[in-house]
């Protein structure tokens, strides 16, 4: 908890960067009752996002992830416990005010049809009453940030979901708040376009390292996108929260082994690239002509290797000269020798994207 | 109030007076467009005016009163019912016999009051079912991103709902503004006035056909020209609505 921001207060504040502020966020023992079931639908959730840090919400249906999500910014009420963003309990804030600093992303996105891009981005500046002349420098601001400058003045109608979600997601970001709240946001969108729209959010989290509770049922989207990993069970409570490396490696139980899947050990090899590997010498090892770029995951080398009916590969850098090669006993070293363990799988992820 | 021309044979009208220029009233013809003209600024025109003003008045009324007992129902949704059923009786009362049974209500009788209310209560129902309707088609996604970026109700309201319900109550406003303006004519056996009194005048005489004919007609033209103008309006306040990929 190291740099507080004290969110938003009314009067103007400059805009150094394109976003400056992230808060943390600490749930303590957190509990939804609803009326009338016997069961919570959230059973004494404690977890701490540190500021800048994405924190995936993960689980089977009925787990009560999107309820602890949509508590955070009081669309339903708690019935115990605390949150506090920034060190201040949301309990003792306006709902209404408390939602205009928070982020808000879901997966049915919810523009407002009648509204163009630029308007719907504008509605939290809006909120907030900025004056004209900043909202519309920051529209302007968040389109080219989010690279959607030709949508500029069109209607949701004229959109495709794609579109419309990287437009949700620039809304969201309008008020520069200090945490992204954002409910299975690419669930509804085709593969090719989920796995873009996932690179462009971390490559934009990059930049701008909020503070994101991210829900979401898919545990490769969440090894993928996430900093740290809440994997909830039925009923609400929490089975396990660490790095996605750690999940992979150490799962806390059978129910999370179960849930990370029986591929745990080759999506943990997804989380590094051949970088992070200490290679053979080239001149060493026997490579034919296979090639692979170093900028590959482990896991996609394996593959290759694979494929090649266990032939070691040569390795090229970004200028296409041979680096090195690996071999199936190398690459099946890795995790039990441990090579890997200190390699950090937000940077390794985020770099991914880049690449 | 309605006197239909009794006795035997056709009854030839003294149109007030002897010379030619009623020869063509004379030759009893179904049309004649010399009689239009005399009679354009005393009487055909004013009737328009009175017609106009009629279903403004009543639309307006009746646009007030629908839409706050929608915006009720909106909130608390067993205000439907009672509301639904009480126009639809309304809505369902033959016209005449409102008419009539309003002119024996102490201190309405054989006003323009009288006429509004009734034709009023016509438009309820359309209009309430058309709004309530728009109100509650608005996405449920959307009103869950407008609270959750931190509009209130009432901005919800006014900012999300309204905005998006707007093609649905223009609609229910067209139907209502054609409604009336039909209607209106009949309204004219109360307080005589409007297009519906030449065509009353007309049809008291069994014989002169031509004020019925151009006054039905000017009611049927005020009706496209009152649907035209407001499909310009709704064009003019939801361009969102015809964008499309």
């Amino acid at each position: 908890m190291s740099q507080t921001s004290s969110a938003h207060s009314e009067g103007p504040s400059p805009y150094p960067d394109a976003g400056s502020q992230a808060a943390p966020l600490v749930l303590v023992e957190v509990t939804k009752q609803y009326r009338g079931q016997a069961q919570p639908a959230l059973s004494k959730l404690s977890l701490e996002v540190d500021a800048g840090e994405v924190c995936i919400l993960v689980g089977p249906s009925g787990s009560g992830k999107t309820t602890a999500m949509r508590l955070i910014n009081r669309m339903i009420p708690l019935t115990s416990g605390d949150i506090l963003i920034g060190g201040r309990s949301v309990l003792r804030r306006n709902p209404t005010e408390l939602r205009r600093e928070i982020g808000y992303v879901i997966q049915q996105v919810g523009l407002f049809p009648h509204l163009t891009v630029n308007e719907n981005i504008a509605t939290v500046p809006r909120l907030l009453g900025w004056s004209r002349g900043r909202t519309a420098a920051r529209v302007r601001e968040l389109l080219e940030l989010t690279g959607l400058e030709e949508l500029e003045g069109r209607y949701p109608a004229q959109l495709s979901g794609g579109q419309r979600q990287r437009v949700g997601v620039a809304r969201a970001l309008a008020g520069d708040p200090p945490l992204m709240l954002m409910d299975e946001p690419f669930g509804a969108i085709d593969p090719i376009n989920r796995a873009r729209l996932q690179d462009e959010f971390l490559r934009l989290q990059q930049r701008l390292r909020k503070t994101v509770v991210f829900v979401t049922h898919d545990i490769d989207e969440a090894i993928k996108m996430g900093d740290r990993i809440a994997i909830l069970r039925e009923g609400g409570t929490l089975a396990q929260y660490d790095t996605p490396a750690d999940l992979l490696m150490a799962p806390a139980d059978e129910f999370v082994a179960r849930f990370v899947g029986a591929d745990r050990a080759l999506k943990r090899l997804g989380l590094a690239t051949l970088e992070e590997v200490e290679l053979l010498d080239a001149a060493n090892v026997e490579v034919g002509d296979r090639r692979v770029p170093i900028t590959s995951t482990v896991r996609d080398a394996l593959s290759q290797v694979l494929a090649a009916g266990g032939a070691p590969l040569g390795v090229v850098d970004g200028d296409g000269q041979l680096a090195g090669s690996v071999t199936l006993e190398l690459l099946g070293g890795l995790l039990k020798n441990g090579a890997l363990a200190a390699a950090d799988s937000r940077s390794s992820s985020a770099e991914k994207a880049l690449s | 109030m309605i006197v239909f021309a009794a006795g035997h044979g056709p009854v030839i009208p003294n149109f007030g007076g002897s010379s030619s220029a009623y020869a063509c009233e004379r030759a009893n013809r179904l049309f004649c467009s010399g009689w239009v003209s005399q009679n354009w600024s005393s009487v055909l025109w004013p009737a328009l005016r009175q017609h106009l003003v009629l279903t403004v008045i009543a639309v307006g009324i009746g646009f007030a009163i629908s839409t706050s007992l929608a915006l009720v129902a909106h909130r608390r949704g067993w205000v439907e019912r009672p509301v639904v059923i009480i126009t639809s009786i309304m809505y369902t009362i033959p016209s005449l016999a409102l008419f009539e049974l309003l002119v024996g209500v102490p201190g309405l009788g054989l006003s323009r009051t009288t006429a509004e209310v009734a034709l009023v209560s016509y438009t309820l129902l359309i209009m309430f079912r058309n709004t309530l309707t728009g109100l509650r088609e608005v996405p449920v996604e959307v009103r869950d991103a407008a609270a959750g970026m931190g509009m209130g109700p009432m901005r919800t309201l006014l900012r999300v709902d309204l905005p998006l319900a707007l093609p649905a109550i223009i609609a229910g406003v067209r139907i209502a503004t054609v409604t009336v303006i039909s209607l209106a004519t009949v309204a004219a056996l109360i307080d005589n006035e409007g297009l519906g009194a030449p065509i009353l005048q007309a049809i008291s005489n069994e014989v002169f056909k031509t004020e019925l004919i151009v006054a039905g007609g000017m009611a049927i033209a005020l009706a496209l020209l009152a649907d035209g103008v407001l499909v310009l309006v709704q064009r003019a306040l939801t361009p969102w609505a015809r964008a499309a990929r």
